[in-house]
Protein backbone atom coordinates (compact mmCIF):
# COMPACT_ATOMS: atom_id res chain seq x y z
CA UNK A 1 0.00 0.00 0.00
CA UNK A 2 2.86 2.57 1.22
CA UNK A 3 4.39 1.60 -2.41
CA UNK A 4 1.32 2.44 -4.17
CA UNK A 5 1.08 5.96 -2.65
CA UNK A 6 4.42 6.88 -3.14
CA UNK A 7 4.38 5.93 -7.47
CA UNK A 8 1.38 8.34 -7.20
CA UNK A 9 3.48 10.84 -5.82
CA UNK A 10 5.52 10.01 -8.11
CA UNK A 11 4.20 11.85 -10.50
CA UNK A 12 3.67 14.76 -8.74
CA UNK A 13 7.24 14.66 -8.09
CA UNK A 14 8.47 13.89 -11.98
CA UNK A 15 5.52 15.52 -13.76
CA UNK A 16 8.53 16.93 -16.54
CA UNK A 17 9.58 12.75 -17.14
CA UNK A 18 5.99 11.48 -17.03
CA UNK A 19 5.03 13.54 -19.57
CA UNK A 20 8.15 13.66 -21.81
CA UNK A 21 8.29 10.04 -21.32
CA UNK A 22 4.53 9.75 -22.66
CA UNK A 23 4.41 12.08 -25.69
CA UNK A 24 7.82 9.68 -26.80
CA UNK A 25 5.97 6.69 -25.81
CA UNK A 26 3.18 8.21 -28.38
CA UNK A 27 5.31 9.01 -31.07
CA UNK A 28 6.70 5.82 -32.03
CA UNK A 29 3.37 4.55 -31.38
CA UNK A 30 1.57 6.48 -33.81
CA UNK A 31 4.56 6.54 -36.53
CA UNK A 32 4.20 2.62 -36.43
CA UNK A 33 0.10 2.31 -36.18
CA UNK A 34 0.79 4.78 -39.30
CA UNK A 35 2.53 2.80 -41.27
CA UNK A 36 0.86 -0.02 -40.47
CA UNK A 37 -2.66 1.45 -41.60
CA UNK A 38 -0.99 2.89 -44.77
CA UNK A 39 -0.19 -0.49 -45.93
CA UNK A 40 -2.53 -3.09 -44.35
CA UNK A 41 -5.81 -1.57 -44.31
CA UNK A 42 -5.83 -0.72 -48.09
CA UNK A 43 -4.14 -3.90 -49.56
CA UNK A 44 -7.06 -5.69 -46.77
CA UNK A 45 -9.93 -3.97 -48.44
CA UNK A 46 -8.52 -4.08 -51.77
CA UNK A 47 -8.13 -8.48 -51.98
CA UNK A 48 -11.81 -8.58 -49.92
CA UNK A 49 -12.91 -6.18 -52.83
CA UNK A 50 -11.84 -8.80 -55.54
CA UNK A 51 -12.22 -11.39 -53.35
CA UNK A 52 -8.76 -12.90 -53.95
CA UNK A 53 -5.42 -13.37 -52.25
CA UNK A 54 -7.28 -15.04 -49.10
CA UNK A 55 -3.42 -17.33 -48.47
CA UNK A 56 -1.71 -13.53 -48.00
CA UNK A 57 -4.60 -11.97 -45.61
CA UNK A 58 -5.04 -14.90 -43.61
CA UNK A 59 -2.52 -17.31 -44.16
CA UNK A 60 1.01 -15.27 -44.16
CA UNK A 61 -0.75 -12.74 -42.15
CA UNK A 62 -1.01 -15.73 -39.27
CA UNK A 63 2.57 -16.24 -39.53
CA UNK A 64 3.15 -12.22 -39.33
CA UNK A 65 1.22 -12.69 -36.25
CA UNK A 66 3.22 -15.79 -34.47
CA UNK A 67 6.64 -13.56 -34.48
CA UNK A 68 7.42 -12.49 -30.72
CA UNK A 69 8.00 -8.68 -30.39
CA UNK A 70 11.09 -8.65 -28.24
CA UNK A 71 12.75 -11.34 -30.52
CA UNK A 72 12.24 -9.40 -33.47
CA UNK A 73 13.58 -5.99 -31.81
CA UNK A 74 16.69 -8.14 -30.63
CA UNK A 75 17.35 -9.16 -34.15
CA UNK A 76 16.66 -5.42 -34.97
CA UNK A 77 19.16 -4.38 -32.86
CA UNK A 78 21.65 -6.72 -34.55
CA UNK A 79 20.42 -5.85 -38.25
CA UNK A 80 19.26 -2.20 -38.33
CA UNK A 81 21.04 -0.95 -35.01
CA UNK A 82 19.82 0.49 -31.97
CA UNK A 83 17.11 3.45 -32.54
CA UNK A 84 13.76 4.53 -33.83
CA UNK A 85 14.07 2.36 -36.78
CA UNK A 86 14.27 -0.85 -35.20
CA UNK A 87 11.15 -0.76 -33.24
CA UNK A 88 9.38 0.54 -36.08
CA UNK A 89 9.52 -2.16 -37.80
CA UNK A 90 8.64 -4.50 -34.92
CA UNK A 91 5.39 -2.36 -34.28
CA UNK A 92 4.35 -2.36 -37.68
CA UNK A 93 4.99 -6.40 -38.06
CA UNK A 94 3.06 -6.89 -34.34
CA UNK A 95 -0.02 -4.01 -35.89
CA UNK A 96 -0.51 -4.68 -39.74
CA UNK A 97 -1.50 -8.64 -39.74
CA UNK A 98 -4.27 -8.20 -37.54
CA UNK A 99 -5.59 -5.16 -39.74
CA UNK A 100 -5.13 -6.72 -43.10
CA UNK A 101 -7.04 -9.93 -41.85
CA UNK A 102 -9.92 -7.65 -40.46
CA UNK A 103 -9.89 -5.66 -43.47
CA UNK A 104 -10.18 -8.42 -45.60
CA UNK A 105 -12.33 -10.49 -43.88
CA UNK A 106 -14.65 -7.44 -43.46
CA UNK A 107 -14.89 -6.85 -47.38
CA UNK A 108 -14.90 -10.01 -48.36
CA UNK A 109 -17.99 -11.30 -45.95
CA UNK A 110 -20.05 -8.88 -47.19
CA UNK A 111 -23.68 -9.93 -48.25
CA UNK A 112 -23.38 -11.24 -52.05
CA UNK A 113 -26.78 -9.84 -52.80
CA UNK A 114 -26.25 -6.08 -51.70
CA UNK A 115 -23.37 -6.05 -53.95
CA UNK A 116 -25.04 -7.76 -56.82
CA UNK A 117 -28.22 -5.25 -55.70
CA UNK A 118 -25.72 -2.46 -55.85
CA UNK A 119 -24.57 -3.38 -59.06
CA UNK A 120 -27.62 -4.00 -60.38
CA UNK A 121 -28.89 -0.16 -59.30
CA UNK A 122 -26.11 0.97 -61.94
CA UNK A 123 -23.12 1.75 -59.53
CA UNK A 124 -19.59 1.24 -60.52
CA UNK A 125 -17.32 -0.99 -58.92
CA UNK A 126 -15.50 2.03 -56.87
CA UNK A 127 -19.19 2.78 -55.77
CA UNK A 128 -20.04 0.00 -54.94
CA UNK A 129 -17.27 -0.45 -52.96
CA UNK A 130 -16.96 3.35 -51.17
CA UNK A 131 -21.10 3.17 -50.84
CA UNK A 132 -21.35 -0.45 -50.12
CA UNK A 133 -19.31 -2.88 -49.03
CA UNK A 134 -17.01 -0.07 -47.27
CA UNK A 135 -19.99 0.93 -44.96
CA UNK A 136 -21.08 -2.67 -44.03
CA UNK A 137 -17.59 -4.05 -43.66
CA UNK A 138 -16.47 -0.75 -41.26
CA UNK A 139 -17.36 -2.12 -37.75
CA UNK A 140 -14.71 -5.26 -38.37
CA UNK A 141 -12.23 -2.97 -40.18
CA UNK A 142 -12.10 -0.85 -37.33
CA UNK A 143 -12.33 -3.80 -34.54
CA UNK A 144 -8.95 -4.71 -36.47
CA UNK A 145 -7.25 -1.01 -36.42
CA UNK A 146 -8.16 -0.89 -32.44
CA UNK A 147 -6.82 -4.21 -31.78
CA UNK A 148 -3.88 -3.64 -33.55
CA UNK A 149 -3.77 -0.20 -32.46
CA UNK A 150 -3.97 -1.17 -28.51
CA UNK A 151 -1.02 -3.82 -29.17
CA UNK A 152 1.46 -1.20 -30.18
CA UNK A 153 0.83 1.10 -27.99
CA UNK A 154 1.34 -1.81 -25.17
CA UNK A 155 4.32 -3.16 -26.89
CA UNK A 156 6.05 0.00 -27.17
CA UNK A 157 7.09 -0.56 -23.64
CA UNK A 158 9.70 -2.90 -25.21
CA UNK A 159 10.81 0.25 -27.08
CA UNK A 160 13.27 0.93 -24.12
CA UNK A 161 15.20 -2.10 -24.72
CA UNK A 162 16.64 -1.08 -28.01
CA UNK A 163 17.08 2.66 -27.15
CA UNK A 164 13.90 3.90 -28.28
CA UNK A 165 12.55 5.63 -25.58
CA UNK A 166 8.83 5.72 -24.26
CA UNK A 167 7.67 5.07 -20.83
CA UNK A 168 9.49 1.33 -21.02
CA UNK A 169 12.65 3.56 -20.08
CA UNK A 170 10.91 4.44 -16.20
CA UNK A 171 9.79 1.00 -16.10
CA UNK A 172 13.21 -0.83 -16.05
CA UNK A 173 15.26 2.45 -14.85
CA UNK A 174 15.21 0.85 -11.19
CA UNK A 175 18.29 2.21 -9.89
CA UNK A 176 16.98 5.75 -10.79
CA UNK A 177 13.58 5.96 -10.43
CA UNK A 178 13.05 3.18 -7.27
CA UNK A 179 10.60 0.70 -7.10
CA UNK A 180 7.66 3.82 -7.20
CA UNK A 181 9.12 4.91 -10.53
CA UNK A 182 8.74 1.08 -11.95
CA UNK A 183 5.15 1.18 -10.64
CA UNK A 184 4.34 4.85 -11.74
CA UNK A 185 5.48 3.64 -15.18
CA UNK A 186 3.30 0.54 -15.04
CA UNK A 187 0.42 1.89 -13.98
CA UNK A 188 1.21 4.65 -16.77
CA UNK A 189 1.03 2.72 -19.90
CA UNK A 190 -1.57 0.27 -18.59
CA UNK A 191 -4.11 3.86 -17.58
CA UNK A 192 -2.54 4.88 -21.68
CA UNK A 193 -3.55 1.30 -23.04
CA UNK A 194 -6.97 1.84 -21.70
CA UNK A 195 -7.59 5.10 -22.28
CA UNK A 196 -6.55 4.41 -26.68
CA UNK A 197 -8.68 1.40 -26.40
CA UNK A 198 -11.38 3.57 -24.62
CA UNK A 199 -11.10 6.42 -27.36
CA UNK A 200 -11.05 4.20 -30.65
CA UNK A 201 -13.92 2.29 -28.93
CA UNK A 202 -15.92 5.45 -29.27
CA UNK A 203 -14.46 6.01 -32.66
CA UNK A 204 -14.96 2.76 -34.06
CA UNK A 205 -18.97 3.17 -32.71
CA UNK A 206 -18.94 6.60 -34.67
CA UNK A 207 -17.64 4.65 -37.99
CA UNK A 208 -20.38 2.17 -37.88
CA UNK A 209 -23.72 2.83 -39.63
CA UNK A 210 -26.58 3.85 -37.55
CA UNK A 211 -29.00 0.35 -38.36
CA UNK A 212 -25.61 -1.54 -37.48
CA UNK A 213 -25.10 -0.06 -34.41
CA UNK A 214 -27.15 -1.79 -32.08
CA UNK A 215 -25.34 -5.59 -32.74
CA UNK A 216 -22.72 -3.74 -31.09
CA UNK A 217 -24.04 -2.23 -28.49
CA UNK A 218 -22.97 -4.45 -25.40
CA UNK A 219 -18.97 -4.33 -26.64
CA UNK A 220 -17.34 -2.12 -24.06
CA UNK A 221 -13.54 -3.42 -24.15
CA UNK A 222 -11.64 -3.92 -26.67
CA UNK A 223 -11.79 -7.36 -26.52
CA UNK A 224 -15.13 -8.27 -26.57
CA UNK A 225 -15.64 -6.50 -29.86
CA UNK A 226 -12.55 -7.73 -31.43
CA UNK A 227 -11.67 -10.88 -30.46
CA UNK A 228 -14.92 -12.55 -31.90
CA UNK A 229 -13.34 -11.17 -35.31
CA UNK A 230 -10.12 -12.97 -34.44
CA UNK A 231 -12.02 -16.08 -33.88
CA UNK A 232 -13.52 -16.20 -36.74
CA UNK A 233 -10.75 -15.49 -39.14
CA UNK A 234 -9.17 -18.04 -37.50
CA UNK A 235 -12.02 -20.67 -37.37
CA UNK A 236 -12.48 -19.67 -41.01
CA UNK A 237 -9.01 -20.39 -42.07
CA UNK A 238 -9.39 -23.86 -40.35
CA UNK B 1 20.73 1.37 -18.51
CA UNK B 2 21.74 -0.34 -21.90
CA UNK B 3 24.98 -0.33 -22.96
CA UNK B 4 25.56 0.65 -26.35
CA UNK B 5 26.44 -2.47 -28.85
CA UNK B 6 29.26 -1.86 -30.85
CA UNK B 7 28.33 1.46 -31.91
CA UNK B 8 29.68 3.24 -34.85
CA UNK B 9 33.48 2.79 -33.26
CA UNK B 10 35.69 0.93 -36.24
CA UNK B 11 37.52 -0.69 -33.64
CA UNK B 12 37.21 -3.80 -32.28
CA UNK B 13 33.16 -3.91 -30.35
CA UNK B 14 32.78 -4.10 -26.54
CA UNK B 15 34.94 -6.11 -24.81
CA UNK B 16 33.56 -8.71 -23.86
CA UNK B 17 35.51 -11.04 -21.29
CA UNK B 18 33.06 -13.85 -20.88
CA UNK B 19 32.82 -14.35 -24.30
CA UNK B 20 36.19 -13.69 -25.64
CA UNK B 21 39.09 -16.00 -26.03
CA UNK B 22 37.15 -17.80 -29.31
CA UNK B 23 37.51 -16.68 -33.06
CA UNK B 24 38.32 -13.24 -34.16
CA UNK B 25 34.52 -13.13 -34.95
CA UNK B 26 33.53 -13.48 -30.85
CA UNK B 27 36.70 -10.62 -30.71
CA UNK B 28 35.45 -8.58 -33.30
CA UNK B 29 31.75 -8.98 -32.23
CA UNK B 30 30.71 -10.14 -35.58
CA UNK B 31 26.64 -9.57 -36.61
CA UNK B 32 26.29 -13.81 -35.89
CA UNK B 33 28.88 -16.11 -35.31
CA UNK B 34 27.74 -19.43 -35.98
CA UNK B 35 31.05 -21.66 -34.63
CA UNK B 36 30.12 -20.01 -31.18
CA UNK B 37 26.40 -20.26 -31.53
CA UNK B 38 27.04 -24.16 -32.58
CA UNK B 39 29.64 -24.69 -29.47
CA UNK B 40 27.68 -22.88 -26.65
CA UNK B 41 24.22 -24.10 -28.05
CA UNK B 42 24.16 -27.19 -25.65
CA UNK B 43 25.32 -24.91 -22.30
CA UNK B 44 23.57 -21.47 -23.44
CA UNK B 45 20.57 -21.79 -25.37
CA UNK B 46 19.09 -25.76 -25.14
CA UNK B 47 18.39 -25.17 -21.49
CA UNK B 48 16.42 -21.73 -21.87
CA UNK B 49 14.74 -23.04 -24.91
CA UNK B 50 13.56 -25.76 -22.93
CA UNK B 51 12.69 -23.34 -19.95
CA UNK B 52 10.44 -21.38 -22.72
CA UNK B 53 8.51 -24.23 -23.58
CA UNK B 54 7.72 -25.08 -20.49
CA UNK B 55 6.39 -21.70 -19.51
CA UNK B 56 4.63 -21.53 -22.50
CA UNK B 57 3.36 -24.92 -21.68
CA UNK B 58 2.38 -24.71 -18.18
CA UNK B 59 0.66 -21.14 -18.78
CA UNK B 60 -1.47 -22.46 -21.69
CA UNK B 61 -2.03 -25.79 -20.07
CA UNK B 62 -3.53 -24.15 -17.06
CA UNK B 63 -5.47 -20.86 -18.87
CA UNK B 64 -6.95 -23.85 -20.75
CA UNK B 65 -8.45 -25.67 -17.87
CA UNK B 66 -9.46 -22.45 -16.21
CA UNK B 67 -11.35 -21.36 -19.73
CA UNK B 68 -12.60 -24.18 -20.46
CA UNK B 69 -14.66 -24.70 -16.79
CA UNK B 70 -15.31 -20.77 -17.37
CA UNK B 71 -16.95 -21.55 -20.41
CA UNK B 72 -19.18 -24.47 -19.68
CA UNK B 73 -20.44 -22.49 -16.82
CA UNK B 74 -21.04 -19.86 -18.51
CA UNK B 75 -22.79 -22.29 -21.32
CA UNK B 76 -25.34 -23.69 -18.39
CA UNK B 77 -25.69 -20.21 -16.60
CA UNK B 78 -25.63 -17.31 -19.20
CA UNK B 79 -25.45 -15.03 -16.93
CA UNK B 80 -21.54 -15.78 -16.00
CA UNK B 81 -20.57 -14.78 -19.70
CA UNK B 82 -20.15 -11.29 -19.41
CA UNK B 83 -18.95 -10.58 -15.90
CA UNK B 84 -15.64 -13.15 -17.48
CA UNK B 85 -15.08 -11.86 -20.55
CA UNK B 86 -14.95 -8.42 -18.94
CA UNK B 87 -12.63 -9.66 -16.74
CA UNK B 88 -9.94 -11.28 -19.35
CA UNK B 89 -10.40 -8.18 -21.37
CA UNK B 90 -9.44 -6.46 -18.45
CA UNK B 91 -6.17 -8.21 -17.70
CA UNK B 92 -5.64 -8.60 -21.93
CA UNK B 93 -5.09 -4.80 -22.15
CA UNK B 94 -2.48 -4.56 -20.04
CA UNK B 95 0.38 -4.49 -21.43
CA UNK B 96 3.20 -7.34 -20.32
CA UNK B 97 6.17 -5.57 -18.92
CA UNK B 98 3.60 -3.40 -16.66
CA UNK B 99 1.99 -6.60 -15.69
CA UNK B 100 5.35 -7.77 -14.88
CA UNK B 101 6.52 -5.31 -12.85
CA UNK B 102 3.08 -4.73 -11.02
CA UNK B 103 2.73 -8.38 -9.93
CA UNK B 104 6.25 -8.57 -9.06
CA UNK B 105 5.70 -5.99 -6.12
CA UNK B 106 2.93 -8.65 -5.19
CA UNK B 107 4.19 -12.33 -5.13
CA UNK B 108 8.25 -11.22 -5.75
CA UNK B 109 10.87 -12.47 -8.52
CA UNK B 110 10.59 -15.55 -9.42
CA UNK B 111 8.73 -18.15 -12.49
CA UNK B 112 5.31 -18.02 -10.73
CA UNK B 113 4.79 -14.05 -10.98
CA UNK B 114 6.08 -14.66 -14.51
CA UNK B 115 2.85 -17.46 -14.88
CA UNK B 116 0.05 -15.80 -13.16
CA UNK B 117 0.30 -13.22 -16.02
CA UNK B 118 1.09 -15.25 -18.49
CA UNK B 119 -2.40 -17.45 -17.73
CA UNK B 120 -3.93 -14.44 -17.65
CA UNK B 121 -3.62 -13.10 -20.94
CA UNK B 122 -5.00 -17.07 -22.58
CA UNK B 123 -8.15 -17.02 -20.58
CA UNK B 124 -9.58 -14.30 -23.01
CA UNK B 125 -8.98 -16.29 -26.51
CA UNK B 126 -9.43 -19.26 -24.74
CA UNK B 127 -13.09 -18.72 -22.79
CA UNK B 128 -14.18 -16.91 -26.11
CA UNK B 129 -13.41 -19.62 -28.35
CA UNK B 130 -14.47 -22.73 -26.49
CA UNK B 131 -17.98 -20.79 -25.99
CA UNK B 132 -18.08 -20.43 -29.20
CA UNK B 133 -17.40 -23.90 -29.98
CA UNK B 134 -19.83 -24.76 -27.49
CA UNK B 135 -22.96 -22.79 -28.61
CA UNK B 136 -21.86 -23.63 -32.36
CA UNK B 137 -22.78 -27.57 -31.78
CA UNK B 138 -26.24 -28.16 -33.59
CA UNK B 139 -28.99 -28.88 -31.93
CA UNK B 140 -29.63 -31.82 -34.20
CA UNK B 141 -26.54 -33.89 -32.77
CA UNK B 142 -27.69 -32.72 -29.35
CA UNK B 143 -31.62 -34.54 -29.29
CA UNK B 144 -29.78 -37.54 -31.27
CA UNK B 145 -26.75 -38.08 -28.36
CA UNK B 146 -30.34 -37.66 -25.66
CA UNK B 147 -32.39 -39.48 -27.96
CA UNK B 148 -29.92 -42.48 -27.73
CA UNK B 149 -29.80 -42.57 -24.44
CA UNK B 150 -26.56 -40.75 -23.49
CA UNK B 151 -26.15 -39.06 -19.93
CA UNK B 152 -25.26 -35.79 -19.70
CA UNK B 153 -21.66 -35.96 -18.79
CA UNK B 154 -21.37 -38.45 -21.93
CA UNK B 155 -22.91 -36.10 -24.65
CA UNK B 156 -20.76 -33.23 -23.15
CA UNK B 157 -17.27 -35.49 -23.69
CA UNK B 158 -18.86 -37.19 -26.53
CA UNK B 159 -20.71 -34.78 -28.67
CA UNK B 160 -20.52 -31.61 -27.39
CA UNK B 161 -16.48 -30.87 -26.85
CA UNK B 162 -15.24 -33.25 -30.15
CA UNK B 163 -17.92 -30.83 -32.31
CA UNK B 164 -16.38 -28.08 -30.44
CA UNK B 165 -12.67 -28.31 -31.70
CA UNK B 166 -12.42 -26.47 -34.14
CA UNK B 167 -12.57 -23.14 -32.66
CA UNK B 168 -11.00 -24.18 -29.44
CA UNK B 169 -8.04 -25.57 -31.62
CA UNK B 170 -7.89 -22.29 -33.55
CA UNK B 171 -7.69 -20.60 -29.80
CA UNK B 172 -5.18 -22.78 -28.41
CA UNK B 173 -2.82 -21.49 -31.36
CA UNK B 174 -3.40 -17.97 -31.03
CA UNK B 175 -2.55 -18.67 -27.08
CA UNK B 176 0.14 -20.06 -28.13
CA UNK B 177 2.40 -18.09 -29.71
CA UNK B 178 0.97 -14.78 -28.09
CA UNK B 179 2.11 -16.85 -25.03
CA UNK B 180 5.44 -17.76 -26.82
CA UNK B 181 5.98 -14.05 -27.32
CA UNK B 182 5.37 -12.90 -23.68
CA UNK B 183 7.21 -15.35 -21.97
CA UNK B 184 10.38 -13.98 -23.79
CA UNK B 185 9.20 -10.39 -21.86
CA UNK B 186 9.01 -12.27 -18.77
CA UNK B 187 12.79 -13.21 -18.71
CA UNK B 188 13.25 -9.17 -17.17
CA UNK B 189 11.52 -10.80 -14.13
CA UNK B 190 13.61 -13.73 -14.01
CA UNK B 191 11.40 -16.61 -14.96
CA UNK B 192 14.08 -17.94 -17.66
CA UNK B 193 13.63 -19.05 -20.83
CA UNK B 194 14.72 -17.63 -24.33
CA UNK B 195 14.66 -14.11 -22.79
CA UNK B 196 17.50 -14.19 -20.71
CA UNK B 197 19.78 -14.53 -23.67
CA UNK B 198 18.27 -11.46 -25.18
CA UNK B 199 18.31 -9.84 -22.47
CA UNK B 200 21.71 -10.92 -21.43
CA UNK B 201 23.13 -10.01 -25.24
CA UNK B 202 21.62 -6.83 -25.32
CA UNK B 203 23.04 -5.71 -22.24
CA UNK B 204 26.85 -7.27 -22.69
CA UNK B 205 26.13 -5.94 -26.80
CA UNK B 206 27.48 -9.24 -27.62
CA UNK B 207 25.23 -9.09 -30.95
CA UNK B 208 25.28 -13.30 -31.62
CA UNK B 209 23.80 -14.27 -28.16
CA UNK B 210 20.54 -11.48 -28.55
CA UNK B 211 20.51 -12.62 -32.24
CA UNK B 212 20.57 -16.36 -32.05
CA UNK B 213 18.09 -16.36 -29.04
CA UNK B 214 15.88 -14.12 -30.83
CA UNK B 215 15.96 -16.28 -34.16
CA UNK B 216 15.53 -19.37 -32.11
CA UNK B 217 12.07 -17.83 -30.39
CA UNK B 218 11.02 -16.99 -33.74
CA UNK B 219 11.33 -20.33 -35.02
CA UNK B 220 9.81 -21.86 -31.56
CA UNK B 221 6.75 -19.90 -32.06
CA UNK B 222 6.77 -20.64 -36.43
CA UNK B 223 7.56 -24.46 -34.99
CA UNK B 224 4.54 -24.14 -32.59
CA UNK B 225 1.93 -22.73 -34.74
CA UNK B 226 2.63 -25.30 -37.15
CA UNK B 227 2.40 -27.69 -35.09
CA UNK B 228 -0.90 -26.99 -33.32
CA UNK B 229 -2.46 -26.69 -37.18
CA UNK B 230 -1.05 -29.99 -38.30
CA UNK B 231 -3.22 -31.10 -34.90
CA UNK B 232 -5.92 -29.36 -35.20
CA UNK B 233 -6.42 -31.03 -38.91
CA UNK B 234 -5.73 -34.65 -37.61
CA UNK B 235 -8.12 -33.89 -34.44
CA UNK B 236 -11.18 -32.63 -36.68
CA UNK B 237 -10.60 -34.26 -39.96
CA UNK B 238 -14.62 -33.50 -41.12
CA UNK B 239 -13.69 -29.62 -41.00
CA UNK B 240 -11.38 -30.37 -43.61
CA UNK B 241 -13.66 -32.44 -45.77
CA UNK B 242 -16.89 -30.10 -45.16
CA UNK B 243 -14.80 -27.35 -46.93
CA UNK B 244 -13.18 -29.29 -49.72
Amino acid sequence: MRTLLDSFTFFGQHPGLMRDKTLAHLAISFASIGVALAVAVPLGVCLGHLHRGSFLAINVSNVFRALPSLAMISIGIGVLGIGFANVLVALVVLAAPVMLTNAYVAVEQVDRNAVEAARAAGMRAWQVLSRVELPLAAPLIFAGIRTGTVYVVATATLATFAGGGGLGDVIVNEPTYGVPGVIAGSLAITALAFAIDGLLALAQRAATPRPLRRQTRFSRTAATVTEPTTDRLVIQQS
Amino acid sequence: MLAPAGGPSPGPGPVIPRFGGGSSCVVHNGQFCASWFVDNFGSRFAPRLVEHIELTAIAVGVGMVIALAAALIAHRQGWFETPFSLLSAFLYTIPSLAFFELMVQVTGINRFTAEIALVSYTLLILFRNTLAGLRAVPPDALEAAQAMGLSRRQMLLRVELPLALPPIMAGLRIATVTTISLATVAAYIGAGGLGEPIFDGIQTGFKTEFIAAGGLAIALALAADGLLVAAQRLLTPWARRRRA
